[in-house]
């Protein structure tokens, strides 16, 4: 990492919007970037100034505790000054629209914008008027790209490699901007992609997405080498989506036997915040197969890698 | 009735040497019009320069299409209420530039169209502001609120020309049931906007598109369950019937069952839905966000088809202006709706030139149709009908942009792209409102 030459362009564009318009080799060039970035965070001295100079701004829509902390630290892993904002303390509560506070944050020159907002599409809107790069860090339910890469990059440190597998992506896919993502990109390296829900919690064509559809857990997760389970939002669960909770657990919370169905040895994954007794039991949340603790780790690398690719291509990085 | 345009030429005028359609009277060739204080005096073959008599004032069409005026069944303004995004001063301008002569404006105003007083105020601001005539649609619910009748009488002895909650459904059943049977009474037209709203709470088409796009859907059954209460309903009433638009495949073979079994329905289609499909939406690109919303290119195809055979009786524009501030926006958050008055023509056009649908069935949607349908005495160019028409160059190409707009509103899903074929004049009442 310490090589003065001079470091390869990552990415194509200057955005990262989506999965969906990545290629394979992309993905493939920013986990192994990522994998590097594991190494440094595990030494006492983190820091690694290629966003010296650079200024990041974390604009949160939607609230979020894991990945906003998770840029921040990567930011300033890196080096750069980063600024986070909330909508509860911004214009925006006061009526300001989505792109009045894009074009404000824009006129003070930051670098790197990372949003995320509560509209599929929102992210996309604002980086087609703003003149810096633009990371999206979850719109609506659409796409969560680095959460996918931060799966991936999890995954194939556990299992030493991606293609082949077999994955069960479990749960309230219809809403879930993770299961998105992680279809996309699953799909684009070679896994045999499953996905696991009753059918009120499955999107309209999900069938031509490229992954099996299964509507019970058995079935779901035979043989299955990962399974990743998706949150379910409380107020889903009330007779709107599933008739309640413990209907929900009963069939598609995850638990011991449910996990005896996969693989011996089948990685447990969850993006977090966990409801606890509702889709996973604590049992195997914190027992030996969950990775989920790993995926914190692996999400401040991914993130490091991103906001490095993005800055060469900035004017001014490596190469513009 | 309509209010009436104002001063009207009282000269005697002829136009000759034109492509004359008139589907009215299955009238499709070179010939021409004579007009004088505003109305129709003859029409056809032999209507000539050498004809049309001394001190008759010439005009040679050299050969380009003279059609009856259009009547656009669905327009929405902004007033009362939201004068910013369209009046009817500026909706007539776009008209007149659109070969629209008649517009149909809808009752979602601020205050709603639903009182006798609200249908005289918008007659007296079209006949003092607008270039074009103007007749409303009343509310058929008070408020649009879904729950009591209008004074359906009442409005329909101030002007209205039918009562409709315009962008929405009378959900209620009781409620649409008890409003169709009393406007039998008064013989006035219903019209609905066909969409079961328990089951419209998405912001597109419900696809694997949607699905890809993270935005929740409208499945066509939205549409198709409304539509099939509703002619139960008008089984049970026999009140006479219009759905506002239809977007899918299935509600064309709906209708085409009622139709067979004599209920006295009708509907129509955007030109919007016969021409788009849900794949321009694209990357979130609000002005194809619509209700109903544009579906598949299977139902596209099909509507064109209903077009072509007549089972839709009418194209609209459904022009709908929506500002930057409601449509500049995360695709969820923005309005539906988009300007068409001034590119129905041209868009529709391009269903003659690409699809091979007859432009005397194109022309006929677009006027003798909907004139037929609300009772109106345009959209014809008969002697005695008054002297509404629209000349066109169907190859004159265009480019839809801003600058060329004149709507207030600037929210055409056709922006940037060129159009074939484009209306050139505009006469209403004998006066000439565009050129």
């Amino acid at each position: 990492m310490t090589s003065s030459v001079r470091p390869p362009r990552l990415l194509k564009g200057l955005h990262l919007l989506g999965i969906e318009e990545m290629s394979s080799q992309e993905i493939v060039a920013l986990l192994d970037l990522a994998d590097r970035y594991v190494e440094v965070n595990r030494q006492i001295e983190k820091r690694h100034a290629v966003l010296g100079g650079r200024t990041q701004i974390n604009l949160f829509f939607e609230a979020s505790t894991r990945t906003q902390s998770s840029f921040e630290i990567a930011g300033k892993r890196l080096g750069a000054d980063v600024m986070n904002m909330a909508v509860s303390t911004s214009a925006v509560s006061k009526g300001e629209t989505l792109l009045d506070t894009a074009m404000t944050l824009n006129a003070m020159h930051p670098d790197i914008l990372v949003v995320r907002h509560q509209s599929s599409g929102a992210v996309e809107l604002l980086a087609q008027k703003v003149s810096c790069a633009v990371v999206n860090a979850g719109d609506g339910q659409h796409e969560h790209p680095t959460q996918a890469l931060l799966d991936a990059l999890t995954i194939r440190r556990r299992k030493g490699r991606i293609e082949g597998l077999v994955v069960a992506i479990c749960g309230d896919v219809l809403h879930s901007r993770v299961a998105r993502s992680n279809i996309h990109l699953l799909n684009k390296l070679g896994v045999r992609v499953r996905v696991v829900a009753p059918s009120t919690l499955l999107p309209t064509g999900i069938g031509n997405f490229g992954v099996e559809v299964h509507r019970n857990m058995r079935d779901g997760l035979d043989g299955a080498d990962v399974v990743m389970m998706l949150r379910l939002q409380l107020e889903r669960m009330s007779g709107a989506f599933v008739p309640s909770q413990r209907e929900y657990y009963r069939f598609f919370g995850l638990n011991e036997e449910k996990l005896g169905f996969a693989k011996p040895g089948a990685l447990v994954m969850h993006p977090g915040p966990m409801n606890r007794g509702i889709e996973i039991d604590s049992n195997v949340a914190d027992g030996v197969q969950s990775v989920i603790r790993e995926q914190v780790e692996m999400g401040v690398a991914v993130r490091m890698a991103v906001l490095d690719a993005l800055a060469r291509n900035l004017p001014g990085g490596a190469n513009a | 009735m309509m209010a009436p345009v104002s001063r009207a030429a009282s000269n005697r005028r002829a136009y000759v040497n034109a492509r004359l359609i008139d589907p009215s009277q299955d009238m499709d060739e070179t010939g021409g019009i004579i007009i004088e204080d505003g109305w129709i005096l003859g029409s056809g073959r032999n209507v000539t320069a050498q004809t049309a008599g001394t001190g008759t004032v010439i005009v040679d069409c050299r050969g380009l299409v003279l059609m009856p005026g259009l009547v656009d069944m669905r327009v929405f303004t902004g007033e009362p209420g939201a004068e910013y995004r369209e009046t009817l001063a500026t909706a007539s301008e776009a008209a007149a530039a659109g070969g629209v002569t008649t517009m149909i404006v809808m009752p979602n105003t601020n205050p709603v169209i639903d009182d006798a007083a609200i249908v005289d105020y918008i007659l007296r601001r079209a006949r003092d502001t607008a270039i074009v005539r103007v007749a409303p649609m009343a509310a058929t619910t008070k408020g649009l609120g879904g729950e009591i009748m209008t004074e359906i009488g009442a409005l329909k002895e101030a002007g209205a020309v039918a009562v409709t909650d315009g962008n929405r459904a009378v959900a209620n059943a009781r409620v649409f049931r008890r409003a169709l049977s009393y406007a039998n009474d008064f013989g006035m037209l219903v019209v609905q906007h066909v969409e079961e709203p328990a089951l419209a709470s998405g912001v597109m088409n419900a696809s694997e598109t949607a699905s890809r796009l993270g935005l929740p859907g409208i499945p066509a059954a939205a549409e198709v369950i409304m539509l099939e209460r509703d002619l139960r309903l008008v089984e049970l009433t026999g009140a006479r019937y219009h759905a506002a638009q239809l977007s899918c495949r299935t509600s064309l073979d709906v209708i085409r069952t009622a139709k067979q079994r004599g209920l006295p329905v009708t509907c129509g289609v955007s030109v919007h839905h016969l021409t788009l499909n849900e794949l321009d939406i694209g990357a979130y690109r609000t002005f194809f966000k619509l209700s109903p919303p544009l579906r598949s290119e299977e139902d596209r195809r099909a509507l064109v088809e209903g077009v072509a055979d007549g089972t839709i009786d009418v194209i609209v524009s459904s022009h709908d202006p929506q500002s930057a501030d409601t449509k500049r926006l995360p695709f969820a958050e923005a309005e539906f709706g988009a300007i068409g008055l001034e590119t129905m023509f041209s868009a529709a056009l391009s269903l003659h030139h690409n699809s091979g649908v007859p432009l005397a069935r194109l022309i006929d949607a677009m006027s003798v149709a909907p004139a037929r349908i609300l009772g109106l005495e345009c959209g014809r160019l008969s002697p005695g009908s008054p002297a509404d028409f629209a000349l066109a160059d169907l190859q004159k190409s265009w480019k839809v942009e801003d600058s060329v707009l004149r709507s207030r509103s600037k929210n055409s899903p056709f922006e940037h792209r060129t159009l074939e074929g484009t209306v050139v004049e505009t006469v209403v009442a004998g006066r000439t409102v565009f050129t």
